[in-house]
This record gives C-alpha cells, sequence and structure tokens, in this order.
C-alpha cells in the first residue's frame, strides 16, 4: 500500500486536487473562491495527462537527425493539455468578468448574502 | 465542394469576426452579417446533408493529416440533420432578434461563434476536438445567457459557467481515461482499440462513466441540471429560445455519438451495468423534470425543467441502442429542438405583447392574444405527443423500441411521460382558454381592440408568405415591441412542429438505411 503511494505519487496528487476543487466549488461562499476552486480543478485533470504522457527515462519527443531508436515521452497529451489550459484561461476570464457585473449590480461576492439580497427580486 | 465540412465550421468564425468589425462601424450592420452567414449556413448544411443522404457518411481529414493522427470530420446521417437543425433554428432565432434584441455587434459574434460551435460538435469525429467545440459552446453560450440587462441574467451565466466546466471537465478526464486505454482519440478508431482492450477493464468502465456524466451535465439531465432553469430565465428572449433548442440538444446529440459510435452496442450489451446506469438516470429524470416543472409559477423557468424531463426520454433511447429507439429518439431530439425553441419565442413575444411571464398571468390571452396562444397551445400539444404533431412520431417510437425489448420499467416511464408533460402544460392551457381574463387586462384589451386584432388576425393567414420582419420596418427599436413578423415567425414554428410530424415517418425511414452500421450487432 505503501509502495503503490511512493510510486504512484502523482495520481494521489491528481485525486487531491480534484477533492480540493470540488469541495472549494461547493464549499466556499465567496464567488472568487468558487472560480479558484475551478481551477484547481482543471488543474487536476491537466496533471493527468502530463502524468499519462510520462515515460521512465524517455527523452523529449525531438527525433535527431540520425533518427535513433529510444524511449521518447509521448507528445500528445502535452498538446492536449495546452489548448485545455487556455480555455481554462478563458473561462476564468469570463467568470470573473461576470463576477464584476455581479458585484456591480448586487455589491456583495458573497453567496449567502447574494441569495438573500436576490430574494426580493 | 469537398471541403463542405470544414467550411460548415470555418464560415462562422469569418463571420463572426467580420460582424464584430462592421459592428464597429454600424451596430445593425452586424445583423446583416449574422444573417448572410447563417443563411449561408442553411445552404451549407442542406447541401451537406444531400449529399450524406445520396452517397452515404462523408469523411474530411482536416489539414489532410490521416485520420488516425489528424482531426477527422465524419457526417453521417445523424450528424447531418443535427447540422441542418443547427443551421435552420440559427437563421429562424436570428430573424427574431432583429426585433426582440439585443442589438449589440458582441451579441451577433457570439451568436455566430456558438453556431460555429454547435455545428462543430455536430459533425466531429475525434473525441478531443468534441471537447474543444464542447467549450467554444459553453464559452459563448455562458456570454450570451450573460447578455441579459438584469443582475439575474449574471447570476445565471456564473452559475451555468461552474457547473458547465465541472461537466467539460469530467469529460475532459473522460478522454484522459480513453486514452491510456487506448492511444488514440479518433471515434472510429478508439472504437475499435476500445473492443481490444476489453469492455471490461476498469479504465474504459471509468471513462465510460466520466464521459457520459460530464455530457449528462451539459444536456441537464436530472440530478445534474441545477444550471438550467436560472440561466434561461434570467437570458433574454431569443437567447433562451437559441440556447434551449440547440445547447442541450446538441449535448444528447453527443452523448448518443460516443454510445453508439465510440462504445457501441457491443459495449452496451456486454456490460448491463452501463446500460442500466444510465437508463435509471434518464428515467428519474423524465419524472422529476416534469413534477418540477408542475411547481413553477413561471414561464420560461417552466419550461427549462420540460428540458430536463425531455432529454432523460432522449437519452433513454440511445442508451436501450435498438433501431427504433435511435430512431425514435433522434427524432424526438430534433423535433424537441424546433417545439421547445418555438415554445420560448412563443412566451417572449407573449411577453413583449402583454408582459406576462408567469402562468398565472396567461388567464385569458386566448380572447387577447389568439394566434400567439393558439401557437403556444399547438406547440404545448405537440410537446405533450398528439398524434399528428411531430412530438408524437419520437415518443411512438421509443415506446415501440421499449415494448419491444420488454424494458417494461422505461415503457411506463415513458408513457408516463405523456401524462405527465401533460400535467404542466394543460395548466398553461386552461389559464389561456378556460379562465376568464383578469379585469384590468381584459379593460386594455378593450381599450385599444383594433391594432392588437389586426395584428392578430392578420397574421393567421398567409404564414409562409410572411416569414421576414424586415418588412416592417428596421426602426423598432425597443426590446418590448411586438410585430406581426414575429407572431407570423412563431406561428410558423407552430405549423412546422405538426408538419414534421407529417414527414417524421419518412425521415425515419432515410435514418434506418444510415445508421444499420452504428446498430448492427
Amino acid at each position: 500500500m505503501f509502495d503503490l503511494l511512493v510510486t504512484r505519487y502523482n495520481y494521489v496528487a491528481v485525486a487531491l486536487l480534484l477533492g480540493i476543487g470540488v469541495y472549494m466549488m461547493i464549499e466556499n461562499a465567496n464567488l472568487v473562491k468558487k472560480v479558484i476552486g475551478m481551477n484547481v480543478f482543471q488543474t487536476g485533470i491537466f496533471l493527468f495527462f502530463i502524468t499519462s504522457a510520462y515515460v521512465e527515462g524517455g527523452a523529449p519527443p525531438l527525433v535527431h537527425h540520425g533518427g535513433e531508436a529510444g524511449e521518447y515521452v509521448s507528445p500528445l497529451p502535452h498538446v492536449l493539455i495546452l489548448t485545455a489550459i487556455v480555455v481554462g484561461v478563458s473561462l476564468t476570464a469570463v467568470a470573473l468578468a461576470l463576477i464584476v457585473r455581479i458585484y456591480a449590480e448586487y455589491g456583495t461576492l458573497d453567496e449567502n448574502v447574494l441569495r438573500e439580497v436576490r430574494a426580493d427580486e | 465542394m469537398s471541403d463542405l465540412p470544414a467550411l460548415l465550421v470555418a464560415v462562422p468564425i469569418v463571420a463572426g469576426v467580420i460582424a464584430l468589425v462592421t459592428g464597429q462601424w454600424r451596430a445593425r450592420a452586424a445583423w446583416a452579417v449574422a444573417l448572410v452567414a447563417a443563411a449561408a449556413q442553411v445552404g451549407m448544411a442542406g447541401l451537406l446533408a444531400a449529399t450524406v443522404f445520396r452517397d452515404g457518411t462523408v469523411s474530411y481529414e482536416v489539414g489532410s493529416f490521416a485520420a488516425p493522427y489528424g482531426i477527422e470530420l465524419v457526417v453521417d446521417g445523424l450528424s447531418a440533420s443535427v447540422a441542418v437543425l443547427v443551421a435552420v433554428v440559427a437563421l429562424g432565432v436570428l430573424v427574431y432578434s432583429r426585433v426582440a434584441g439585443p442589438h449589440t455587434p458582441a451579441f451577433h459574434t457570439e451568436y455566430l461563434l456558438l453556431v460555429a460551435g454547435l455545428s462543430g460538435m455536430s459533425i466531429t469525429g475525434d473525441v478531443f476536438n468534441l471537447y474543444v467545440f464542447l467549450e467554444i459552446t459553453g464559452l459563448t453560450a455562458y456570454a450570451l445567457v450573460a447578455s441579459g440587462d438584469s443582475g439575474r441574467a449574471a447570476v445565471g451565466a456564473l452559475k451555468y459557467l461552474i457547473v458547465g466546466t465541472v461537466g467539460a471537465s469530467l469529460y475532459l478526464l473522460g478522454i484522459g481515461y480513453a486514452f491510456v486505454a487506448t492511444g488514440t482519440l479518433n471515434m472510429a478508431d478508439m472504437s475499435t482499440k476500445l473492443a481490444e482492450v476489453g469492455y471490461a477493464d476498469p479504465l474504459v468502465l471509468t471513462a465510460f462513466g466520466l464521459i457520459v456524466t460530464g455530457l449528462a451535465v451539459k444536456s441537464a439531465i436530472f440530478p445534474l441540471h441545477t444550471w438550467q432553469p436560472e440561466a434561461y430565465a434570467g437570458a433574454p428572449d431569443s437567447v433562451s429560445a437559441f440556447v434551449a433548442a440547440l445547447v442541450s440538444t446538441v449535448s444528447a446529440y453527443a452523448i448518443a455519438r460516443l454510445i453508439v459510435s465510440v462504445f457501441t452496442v457491443d459495449f452496451l450489451r456486454e456490460v448491463p451495468m452501463a446500460r442500466e446506469f444510465v437508463v435509471a438516470l434518464a428515467g428519474v429524470s423524465v419524472v422529476a423534470g416534469s413534477a418540477l416543472a408542475v411547481m413553477q409559477s413561471e414561464v420560461k423557468r417552466m419550461l427549462a425543467y420540460s428540458s430536463v424531463s425531455q432529454f432523460g426520454l432522449v437519452v433513454a433511447a440511445f442508451a436501450m441502442a435498438t433501431e427504433s429507439a435511435f430512431v425514435g429518439g433522434a427524432i424526438h431530439l430534433l423535433g424537441h429542438a424546433v417545439m421547445k425553441g418555438g415554445l420560448f419565442l412563443a412566451a417572449g413575444a407573449i411577453a413583449a405583447a402583454t408582459g406576462a411571464r408567469r402562468v398565472s398571468e396567461y388567464r385569458g390571452l386566448a380572447g387577447r392574444r389568439p394566434v400567439l396562444a393558439g401557437s403556444f397551445a399547438v406547440l404545448a400539444l405537440s410537446m405533450v405527443g398528439v398524434p399528428p404533431a411531430v412530438g408524437f412520431v419520437g415518443k411512438w417510437y421509443i415506446a415501440l423500441a421499449a415494448v419491444e425489448a420488454e424494458a417494461w420499467p422505461i415503457a411506463v416511464v415513458i408513457l408516463a411521460s405523456t401524462l405527465l408533460t401533460l400535467a404542466y402544460f394543460a395548466r398553461v392551457i386552461e389559464r389561456m382558454y378556460f379562465a376568464a381574463a383578469p379585469a384590468a387586462a381584459a379593460a386594455e384589451g378593450a381599450a385599444e381592440p383594433t391594432p392588437d386584432a389586426a395584428v392578430a388576425d392578420g397574421a393567421g393567414g398567409p404564414l409562409s408568405g410572411r416569414r421576414s420582419p424586415r418588412s416592417d420596418g428596421g426602426d423598432a427599436e425597443g426590446s418590448a415591441a411586438l410585430t406581426p413578423g414575429i407572431v407570423a415567425l412563431v406561428a410558423l414554428v407552430a405549423v412546422l412542429s405538426v408538419a414534421l410530424g407529417l414527414v417524421a415517418t419518412e425521415y425515419a425511414q432515410v435514418l434506418e438505411q444510415t445508421l444499420p452500421p452504428l446498430l448492427s450487432p
């Protein structure tokens, strides 16, 4: 069991990040912290992809002129995750823009206060 | 014309940028650009669908990279139908938004980008590419929902964003598992590799669970629907019509695509637990969505919960994955988009005409706005499943499939869903037709009867000839304006929902010819 934890520590990190992210999204009343939780959650997924590409002792996937054989790290998950990171940044930007509007409208970032204010609508 | 699949995605994106630029010069020009792009989209999607139904599946390698490595766009009968649906609904709602607003260039740009995202989702043959389009769709949908004036729209959009992102992320995680298991992202390639890995492999099972759950969030299946009512109710009328008609629909299509093309029917047969999981999720969604819809007092929220219930039906059909279930699911998916989009348009037009947004405010509406009330009633009854309409045909096929497969719990839920749907729509129809109008509204109706009556009755006659509201003059700036063009458009959708029911059986036959490769055991 302990061996498994030590050799697979990156998967443990993935699970922790996913859990922490979901917990922050659900439990934090502050809207900005919810967005941070969302980012943590996504980071867990990014780490999962990168872990899946890792090869022990693998070289960067740059084939030299001779085309020599050897173990290479798979480049595909890295490329995918670059895309996913871009998507994540855009989502964060949109979320923060919405939070600015909510703050301008209701004057609060606290979910519970927001619910009370909106109950009168 | 062999570049048609790529153009289907590229044209709206380029047009979106053009709309933004021309919009800086003259705000109204953005709408014209969007209209041209949407019309071109209808043409391209129609041409593509004609090709597919004549010659069979069309495949396109983006950038000429061979299929398992490069991104592939695959158009078969089902995806062509969804692409046509996206194009047609986009054009219809765009015409509606000419009067109903929003009028900003940003709205039109986001609108076109959303069309691009939805078209991309419907024709892509690559699971990661599907994720990218899913997020394009999501991002633009969040921005569109937030384009309402009130703070409510912003709150709804933020909730939609957070829940939607979790859904898309779960889908991404699911892809990750499937990728680790197979080492490929191409759908066709992945389906053969998954069979080699073995369907009982924990990696494959986890991937299935995560992918279905993630997409179920996006298509608002019951316990995962929480973002939907707030987003639909807070958004401007044209946006909620568009988003309600298409975004969940295309996500449900994506579930179908992944179940039958990637995991295949064999997977469902070999892992009965997976099928039961999806079917149970869907069945609960049908009942719970209807129950929640009955409890709503606001019409747009009621319609939103109604979607929760109807998508349960569609997903149950796709999970049964027999031929008639699949055909029924496809017809109900397409028909639901037309009906639900029409209902949101009708609700928006009624609100613009009378200010009524709650079920109780619909009292006596039939006397004041006969055409709008009639259209709403026709669309509602079509959704319930009254025979000639398209809502009936879809449910008929699904119910038939459930009986054939002897899946009795599902058969019961499907038949009950008709009653449950009636339960929430009957309230509205009863208010509109059998309850007396409140005194104030009656007085208002009596004070200015002539123009209203002329508008309503005039639109009732030559429906097809009066589609474009451009003839009404383009100076109606207020979002609360109601023009004969809008009434005609709403009535046209109502007629369409019945007419589609009449051609649906022929469509089913065409679909049956293109589908066997997907469903053959």
